[in-house]
Parts: C-alpha cells; structure tokens; sequence
C-alpha cells in the first residue's frame, strides 16, 4: 500500500526541486526553439525583400538622352505618320558622333539609344504637327545597356591621378602616349598580376598532363605484351611534351610577371584604361610603366597637354556596353544632356521585348480581369455549397462523400487543373456526339479565370463552412424558436456572422489564384501580349506569369524588371492579407 | 418551500392547451422519453423538475418541433395543441415556433441591436402592418419583459452589450413578441444570479395572464415559487403530475419525495 501521508512530503525535498528546475529548463528550451524558428523565418523573409527590392530599385528609373534632332527632311511634312524616325533618330546620333563611321562603330552608336525611341518621336511629332520643319533638342530613351551603365551596373569610369606630362606619338588612329613619369605602373601590376593567375592555370593543366603520362607509364611497366606497352610507352611521351610545353608558358608568363617594368598586351578580359586628352579618347591596348599604346576611339587633339587617365574596373567581356559605348555615354554625360527620371513607362505600359519599353500594366490589368472571372464564379458557387452543406444538407454518407473530395479537391495539383481547363474550357471535348465546352478563347482571362476557380472553388468552400460552423448553434436556437424557417436562419442570422470568415477565406483563395503560375501556363497564358486588355476576352498576361517570362531572358536590365514586377506582385498579395486581416478585425463579433 | 406567494393564486379547472398522448423520443438506438402522456393547462405555469438526463428538456423541444433540427431525433405519438397534432403533415414546425415560443437556458440574444431582437419575429412573420404598429409591439413586449425602462434610451444598443439578466429577459421580450399562445423555458435563470432570477421569476408569474408556460427548472424553489403544475421527470417517464403544493407537500411515489427532499438527484 502506498501511504499518501508519505507522498506528500516529496514536495519540496531535493528530488522534486530537481524535477522542476528539468521542467524549467524543457521550457526555456522550447521558448528558445520557437525564438529561433522565428529569427530563421524573419532572416528568410528578410533576405529574400533585401534580394528583391534591392535588384528593382535598378529598374525604377530610366535614362533620356537629349539630341538635336533636325525634323526638317521633306518626307515628314509629305506623311509625318509614315516617315523614318528610326533613320532621322540614327542621322541625329551620327551627326553627334560623326567619327563613328565603321560598320561596327555605327551599331555600337546606335546601341546607346533604345530601338523605341523612334516611335515615341513619331508619336510625338503626331501630337504636336508644329514640331514638324523644326530642330530642336528632343528627348531620347537610352537603350537598357546605356541606363544600366548610367545607373553604375557595369561598374564606374575612375579618375586616376596621374603625375607626368603626356607626348602623343602615332599616326592614324593608332597612337603612343608616352608619360615623363611613371603613370602605369599600377595598371601594368594590374596586368602582371593577371598573368599570374594565366600561369597557375596553365601549372594545373600541366600537372594533369603529368597525371596522364605517370599513369600511361605505370601501364606500360605492368602490361605483358610488347606491343601494348610500345603504344602506352609513346602515350606517355605526348603526354609529357604537352606538359613540357604548358610549363614553359606558365614559366615565360611568371617570368614577365616578375621581371621590373617590361611592356604588356591589355585584354578585353582585363579593366579598360582609357585615356581622355583634348576632347578625344584613346583606348590602351599596350601599357609600360610610362607608355601606353592604343588606338583613338573618339578623335581628339593630340597636341592638348591636360588629359585624365579613366579605368573601368569591370572588362569589357564582363558587360554590356563597349569602351567605345562607355566613351560616348562619358562624352554625352559630360555634354549635361543625359537625365534620369522616375520610370512610370514601367507601371504604365505593355510587355516588351526591350527591356527599356517593357511595363507591368498590362499583366497587372490582365491578372484584374482573371481575378474578376475567378470571383464571380467561386464566391458565389463556394459560399452556396458551403451553406448548402452546412445549414440544410442531410448528413449521409454521400455528404461525407462530398466533404472528402472537396477536401480532395483542395489537394490537386494546380497544373492538373489547367490541363482540365485546357481540355474543357479551351479545347472542348465530344461525349457521345455532344460538344461540351471548347467556348472560351485561349490565352484569355475568361479561360484563367475559370480555371483559378476551379482551384480556389475548395478553399472558398472549406473556409465558409468552417466559418458557418463556428456560429454559435444558440443563435440558430434563437432563430428557429422565434419561429424563422431554416432559409431564415441561414440568410438573416448565420450567414452574415460567417461572412468576415467566408470573406477573409476568399481573399486568401484569390491571393493563392493571384500567384498562380502552371495552370495559366497550361491555358496559354503564357503568350507575348503588348496590348493592355480591355475585356475578359482579350488575350492577355497575368503578374506571375509576367515575372516568369521575364525571369527568362538573358539581359541584365530584365532581371531588374523581374525583381520589380514580384514586388508588384508581392505588393498585391501584402494588400489583399491586409484587407483579410483588416476584415477580420473588423467585423469579427464574439458571443 | 419558503416562498409560495408566487403560486398561491389556486389553479381552477381550466382549458387543457397541451395534451401530450404516450410520446416516445429516441435519439438513435437511444431512447430517451418513454410513454410520456401529460396535459398542459392554459394560464397556468407548469414546471418540468427531474435529475440531469431525464429527458425533462427532451420533452419541452418535441413541443415546438425543435427536436426537428436534431437528424437522429425520432418523436412518436400525440402532442395536441388546441387539439390539433403538431407532428401532423398539415402542420408546418415554422408556423408552430411562431404559436409556442421558446426561451432557452443560455440567453441568446441576436448580435444586432435592441429592437432588431424584439422585431425579428414579428418582421419574418408580419404581424405589423407598419413601422409605427411594429414600435408598439416591441415596446409591449420589452414592458411586458419587464425591461423596457432599462433599455428604452438605447433601443440601437446591440442586444450583446446587456448583462446576463437583460439578456434573459431581451429573449423573453422576442419570444412574447411574435404574440406565441404557449411559452416554453428551458432552466431560463441557471445562467443567471439572484437578483436577475427574481426578476425573471415575477415575470414568469405575469405571463401566466397571457400565455401558458412551461418551465424545466433544476430548482426545485423555483419550481415551488413560479409555478402551479409539477410534472416529475425520472429516466425518461414522468412520475408524478400535479398541482404544484401536493406535489411538494405530499407526493404519492417514492422517487419523488426522495427527489425533493434531496436524497437523490
């Protein structure tokens, strides 16, 4: 028998004390647990806004450049709506840059404005016929390449300090700059230390050589006949020729590297150095301790004593725009006539293949309509089955039946549910002779917005019911004691208590539809489309879909757009979790 | 039995307005009232009193169909009302609720204001031809309720926002609103203290003018103080039926003075 007089002297002996510092000790565990599984989600949210917003700030602005454009040829005053502005927009770039004459240095010329600069000229021109016959300065937009660079995303032009005085030898382009003292030196250690790097690659690709012929000799000492080990034996020779040769490189190029001073080739996979003396500027493809030779990229007068040294720390391989376009951009810059400005083309205006043109509106307008489609058939259909199934459905076994697949339903793969739609809505399908579906337009809202209602059509459901449910069975009481029939009880008393649930459930429905990417995909969604829709039939894109196309292409100016249009998408999301929560708060009543 | 004033009023041979004939309740496999025949008298307050689980509320909602709402819920035999069935085909549950009113042990006021309570069941049943007719009737009720002084200024106020005891007597006032013939209460004042049981209490006793009342209590001085009919509810069977005083004074079955004398239950 156990005596409980006895018991209750543990309470307060050694043992029990230490039974309670172990249970203070599990909870101030499990409180450090959840405090780092918090820190973790914050620093994972943190990090991926930091990423985001940090890559679309590139893309909130966009550069102008502003060029005397003559709009003076007599074929703009004839039909000033099929003139070439694209040729009156690249005579105005070639009368600034006259010595951009190759066929090489004209398409770099033309890079720096955007290819739609003509077409907002024309539309300007349309606006305003009494531009027509005049010159003036006209605002350009700059190609992608040319506003990242502005922006910094290719690195910057540095001013070095240089010390001695410049002599420019040379004929034609190509041309000496000669320093009285040593003002590249640092660039020409700049040079030697990449060849360092060149000659430890070529150390390894000998030691692999070496690999290849100590294995090929190690076979030849094993194999057993004649003939094998002659073949393996001149194997082996090749392979350590080749290494012989790797190493005299590697030693040639370590001893360039080492030796003082000396004369060296500049890459394009080195930082450019460039050279600006009287108005010109000489790009080096050669550098010493106190010369430089190269070539004049932009004519300049040679005689000129001041000049100013510019590295560009990032090698032209790395990027995007040329030394050539960087030199006129600089020229241009310097000029005072390239202005950046807040990019509102971005918010609105269409899809385009140039970055510098594409916007998110007509995804944003796009995603309105598919998310109106999506509403009008899931609200409705979700919060009538829910208040079907709730308030008035017997409770069978085919009621449990249903309960189980809708929960089912809300499990689907949402790919599945654009295949469906593919199937039926898109494409139709024949069941014995009668054709059913096949009414909606491809890649249109209409079709996505029948398909996001598919998929939000369980989440609706499952959120009113649970909502419905939660209304006190008191009040259904009440209503039915005084006499109400089932219908009004449901519409006058337990419906609208539910209705912030059902309302917060759908909007957290339609958040999910609105970030749904394959089913839309599947429907054809996917498709380039310029035009803004106006209508639920209109072929159209939708915010996801739009960060995913964009997400696709390879320049550097559309990750920035990507970057930007999630944080359009994630600023809708935010927005409609915030109405959920502000509907909650709200209208939510206790008992 | 301290306090009998409230029925001391003697019960005359009145109109009989329920008349229940060997009613059966099974809840599945379950059966929970047995054979259970009983009159209801007009005018008068009847109180159901019986251990938990007799089935005494069983009873009271198979006398305005809310069993109905209960899937499993199968009600054999008579209950007449004014001699007619209520379980007939002809009869309608809705129409029913609208003749016996109900108030139930939790008060279950409407999240809506004041008046919106009272006026629910005239407005869904149309009692009232117009806004002015429909102000009178809830102005009625809430008197008769006993609570209009405490509630005319803020008729706008959400019937939520009352105590307890306001709130018991803002359903009572909905329940006479929509002008029932018989006023069922399930144990109306277990939610409530003393003061505001008093006050429900009194009310009972008022209505008795107008309506009949049938009131499951676990209390038997309340049972002894409001009403003037006892029935004894024991696993499902009512034991003993009769004048409120004999039943507490002078019970015939056994089970029943051990009831009241607290031996049991």
């Amino acid at each position: 028998m156990v005596n409980m007089t006895e018991l209750s002297t543990h309470h307060g002996s050694t043992a029990s004390r230490a039974r309670l510092k172990k249970r203070r000790a599990a909870e101030t565990r499990l409180k450090a647990y959840g405090i780092a599984a918090i820190s973790f989600a914050g620093l994972a949210l943190l990090t991926l806004l930091w990423s985001v917003v940090g890559k679309a700030g590139l893309a909130m602005t966009e550069s102008y450049i502003t060029l005397e454009v003559p709009l003076t040829a007599a074929e703009i005053s004839e039909d000033p709506a099929r003139a070439d502005y694209d040729g009156i927009v690249k005579d105005a770039l070639k009368v600034r840059f006259p010595s951009m004459s190759g066929r090489k240095d004209r398409r770099e010329l033309y890079g720096i404005i955007s290819g739609g600069a003509n077409f907002e000229l024309r539309q300007e021109v349309l606006a305003d016929p009494a531009m027509i016959g005049t010159t003036g300065g006209r605002r350009l937009l700059a190609s992608d390449d040319t506003d990242l660079y502005l922006k910094g995303a290719f690195g910057t032009l540095r001013v070095v300090e240089t010390a001695g005085q410049i002599t420019v030898t040379g004929e034609g382009d190509a041309v000496t700059l000669t320093s009285s003292s040593d003002d590249f030196s640092v660039q020409l250690a700049v040079v030697k230390e990449a060849l360092l790097v060149r000659a430890r690659i070529l150390h390894r690709q000998a030691a692999r050589q070496d690999n290849g012929r100590a294995v090929r000799t190690a076979e030849a000492a094993a194999a057993t006949d004649e003939a094998v080990r002659a073949v393996k034996l001149s194997e082996a020779l090749a392979y350590g020729a080749a290494r012989d040769v790797l190493i005299a490189q590697a030693d040639d190029l370590e001893t360039r590297a080492a030796r003082p001073g000396g004369e060296e080739d500049m890459g394009s996979d080195l930082p450019s150095i460039l050279v600006e003396i009287g108005g010109g500027w000489i790009k080096a493809t050669r550098v010493a301790d106190n010369r430089l030779t190269g070539d004049w990229i932009l004519p300049g007068d040679a005689a000129a004593g001041a000049w100013t040294l510019h590295v560009l720390s990032v090698p032209e391989d790395a990027r995007k725009v040329s030394d050539r376009q960087v030199v006129m951009v600089e020229t241009l810059r310097s000029d005072g006539v390239v202005e950046t400005t807040f990019n509102t083309r971005f918010f609105t205006g269409g899809d385009s293949r140039e970055a510098e043109l594409a916007g998110i509106w007509g995804a944003a307008v796009g995603s309105f309509w598919t998310m109106l489609v999506t509403f009008c058939i899931a609200f409705p259909i979700g919060v009538s089955a829910a208040i079907y199934l709730e308030e008035f459905a017997p409770k069978t076994r085919l009621t449990d039946f249903i309960e189980v697949n809708i929960n089912n339903l809300a499990a689907v793969p949402s790919i599945v549910f654009g295949l469906l739609g593919l199937a039926i809505f898109v494409a139709g399908i024949d069941i014995l002779g009668v054709r059913i579906g096949g009414f909606v337009p491809r890649s249109a809202p209409l079709a996505g917005g029948l398909v996001l209602a598919l998929m939000t059509l369980p989440t609706i459901i499952i959120a009113a019911r649970a909502s419905i449910r939660a209304v006190p069975p008191s009040i259904r009481d009440a209503a039915l004691g005084v006499g109400a029939s089932k219908l009004q009880t449901a519409f006058h008393h337990v419906f609208p208590l539910a209705m912030p649930g059902i309302l917060t459930g759908t909007i957290i429905g339609m958040a999910q539809a609105l970030g749904e990417t394959a089913p839309l995909i599947m429907i054809g969604m996917v498709a380039f489309i310029v035009d803004v829709p106006t209508g639920i039939t209109d072929s159209a894109t939708v915010l996801p879909v739009q960060v995913f196309r964009w997400s696709d292409f390879p320049e550097r100016a559309f990750e920035a757009r990507t970057a930007a249009a999630i944080c359009v998408l994630l600023f809708f999301l935010v927005a409609m979790n915030a109405l959920a929560v502000f509907l909650r708060k709200r209208f939510e009543r206790r008992w | 039995m301290t306090n009998m004033r409230l029925s001391e009023a003697g019960v005359d041979q009145r109109d009989i307005k329920i008349q229940a004939k060997d009613v059966n309740v099974h809840y599945g496999t379950n059966q929970a009232i047995k054979d259970v025949s009983v009159d209801i008298l007009a005018n008068t307050v009847t109180a159901f009193i019986g251990p938990s689980g007799c089935g005494k509320s069983t009873f009271l909602r198979c006398i305005n169909r809310m069993n109905d709402t209960i899937d499993i819920c199968k009600v054999t035999g008579q209950i007449l009302l004014d001699g007619a069935d209520i379980y007939d085909k002809d009869i309608d549950p809705v129409q029913l609720r609208a003749r016996v009113g109900m108030v139930f042990q939790k008060p279950n006021p409407f999240p809506k204001s004041i008046f919106d309570n009272v006026a629910y069941g005239p407005r869904i049943h149309g009692l009232t031809a117009n806004k002015s007719e429909l102000d009178q009737v809830v102005e009625q009720s809430l008197r008769r309720a006993a609570i209009w002084n405490e509630v005319k200024d803020r008729l706008d106020a959400p019937g939520t926002s009352l105590s307890g005891g306001q709130q018991q007597r803002l359903c009572i006032a909905r329940a006479i609103a929509t002008a029932p013939e018989v006023l069922l209460m399930d144990e109306p004042c277990s939610a409530l203290d003393p003061i505001a049981t008093a006050q429900v209490e009194e009310l009972i006793d008022e209505l008795r003018t107008n309506y009949s009342v049938v009131i499951v209590t676990h209390s038997m001085q309340q049972a002894a103080r409001v009403s003037q009919k006892t029935a004894f509810f024991h696993l499902g069977v009512i034991v003993e039926y009769g004048d409120t005083s004999k039943i507490f004074t002078n019970p015939e079955d056994q089970r029943t003075q051990g009831y009241i004398t607290g031996r049991f239950g």
